[in-house]
């Protein structure tokens, strides 16, 4: 028992070690990184985080973020909701096909889609908002969403919304009294899938914003290129947003391993 | 059993409208582009399917199409078999189960361009982590901005760190779903470790282990944010993979008919090699 435990522990050292030199890396100083290597932060500084929280191009880049994303998520879950109903609940004409066209979505590559969006969002004159980012982010996040609820949503019995209708619920009140209420950990992991490809994605958000709603990255690109290579300023940028991922997967660690099997299991 | 419902479409409706906004509109500018020819003040030319027999025919997209098939290759080949390992070596219950799942599944959170950047400053000769241990202590020759080897390795390693956890926590929920009256059963009959993997453990993951592969194989096909963030595709064009070629031609070059025929043929390929997969690691079911 006690070597098998050996393997976790070595797999979770291999991915903790990058994210700890991310880590020591924010508290040196630039001449302490560019004198040599130290294991440890020699003279302990916390003037890389000073300068995120005081300028406000680099800590609106975080709110930015956090908004898109938020507005991601609500929209892909209340859209993704009733249409998983459906698929779980009825067969209907063509409903297979549409559920693989759905899923293909999920397989095409961002840039193949970079500068068509470009387009797109500014024919529409929704470039530079966050609702561009958002509404460009369901693509993939709408087709996910769908294929982990309907896998909880099977889970459920069909007896349910059998007993509801002959009690007298109308269907939007057994929606949400009831049926809502059975599937909650499929809502939360589905919401936590679709803030995280959503935070994570880079390529399209940064195609669709140019000042207004600029997500963190661009501003960690073009910090790090014009103020010379600020090494320890982009270590402190990039601890800054592991914090909100690993906050959202602390509330819904007890349900990721049923979750990252989408409910099939 | 489901019901025939054909109200049901209204149900799918919101997100049809989403989806078709969002993948037919670009899908449908991309076809445009890549039958006409352009030379500026929006004026457009019939080109037919000249593009996609100059893209196939095109060393440069080959050689891109080669190194994308060994990357996701290579990454199949280690994260697949990695994650199995260790879903099958973590403990099935106990407080320290959610911490391990919630430190894999970390690196899955951080942006993709943080991830390049983070490999950047953990690989730099002097200066990183790794990049000191190999070069000064271990007295390996390693620099991944001047050797393609060394590049390529990172790339992958970088793949493997970033990745295997979505195989590890998609297989630890394929075990965990096992009943332990199957485990005794086994011990009752006397049966090795490997028949345990091949009779129980490895028919219980299977769905698991199909989503598993599927999603590696479109994710490691599509991948461009980090390995452009950490190599920008170099030395040379050594690391430079399908997707980083096409931003290259697309936005860089601003080469529209030849980029979205490239695309076309881009997606072509990922749903062709998907479907094979799935229906080769579906059929054993449809039996």
């Amino acid at each position: 028992m006690k070597k098998r435990s050996l393997i976790p522990i070595l797999y979770i050292a291999f991915l903790m070690l990058p994210i700890y030199w991310l880590v020591a890396m924010s508290f040196k100083t630039t001449n302490e990184i560019l004198s040599g290597f130290s294991l440890f932060p020699q003279t302990f500084t916390l003037e890389n985080y000073i300068t995120i929280f005081t300028d406000p191009t680099w800590y609106w880049g975080y709110i930015n973020s956090i908004i898109y994303v938020t507005i991601n998520t609500v929209l892909s879950v209340c859209v993704a909701l009733p249409a998983a109903y459906a698929f779980s609940r009825y067969r209907f004409l063509g409903d297979r096909q549409l559920f693989f066209w759905l899923l293909t979505n999920r397989m095409a590559p961002a840039a193949v889609f970079a500068l068509p969006f470009f387009q797109l969002y500014s024919s529409i004159h929704l470039f530079d908002t966050y609702l561009a980012v958002a509404l460009a982010h369901t693509l993939f996040n709408v087709p996910l969403a769908v294929w982990i609820l309907e896998g909880f949503m099977r889970g459920i019995p069909k007896e349910l919304d059998e007993t509801a209708y002959v009690d007298g619920y109308s269907f939007p009140r057994f929606f949400v009294t009831i049926f809502l209420p059975n599937i909650k950990a499929g809502v939360g992991v589905a919401a936590f899938f679709c803030f995280m490809f959503s935070w994570v994605e880079m390529l399209l958000a940064k195609t669709l914003t140019a000042v207004e709603a600029k997500p963190i990255a661009a501003v960690m690109t073009r910090t790090a290129s014009s103020a010379g290579y600020e090494l320890g300023l982009l270590a402190a940028a990039g601890t800054l947003t592991i914090i909100p991922g690993a906050i959202v997967i602390w509330f819904v660690r007890n349900y990721i391993a049923r979750g990252f099997a989408m409910g099939r299991v | 059993m489901r019901t025939e419902n054909q109200k049901a479409w209204f149900f799918v409706l919101p997100v049809l409208a989403l989806v078709a906004f969002n993948a037919l509109v670009p899908m449908m500018t991309v076809v445009n582009y890549s039958v006409q020819e352009t030379f500026g003040n929006n004026q457009f030319f019939w080109e037919g399917l000249g593009w996609f027999e100059q893209i196939l025919r095109s060393d440069r997209f080959q050689a891109a199409l080669g190194r994308q098939f060994l990357f996701t290759f290579l990454i199949l080949l280690i994260e697949v078999p990695l994650g199995i390992i260790v879903a099958l070596s973590m403990p099935r219950k106990g407080v320290w189960v959610p911490v391990c799942l919630v430190l894999m599944a970390l690196p899955m959170l951080i942006p993709w361009n943080v991830v390049g950047s983070m490999w950047n400053i953990f690989t730099l000769p002097k200066i990183g982590l790794m990049g000191y241990f190999l070069n000064d202590v271990l007295g390996i020759n390693y620099d991944m901005t001047q050797q393609p080897l060394s590049a390529w390795i990172t790339v992958i390693v970088m793949d493997v760190w970033h990745w295997t956890s979505l195989v590890v926590l998609l297989c630890y929920a394929g075990l965990v779903s096992i009943p332990d009256a199957y485990y005794q059963a086994a011990k009752i009959d006397g049966a090795s470790p490997w028949s345990v993997f091949r009779y129980i453990q490895l028919p219980k993951m299977k769905t698991v282990l199909t989503i598993a592969v599927l999603l590696r194989f479109m994710d490691s096909f599509n991948i461009y944010t980090e390995p452009f963030v950490l190599t920008g595709g170099g030395p040379g064009n050594s690391t430079t993979l399908l997707s980083i070629d096409l931003v290259k031609i697309a936005l860089g070059q601003f080469d529209l008919g030849p980029a979205a025929a490239m695309s076309l043929i881009y997606f072509a390929i990922t749903l062709l090699v998907s479907w094979v997969f799935y229906t080769l690691m579906t059929k054993d079911d449809a039996q």
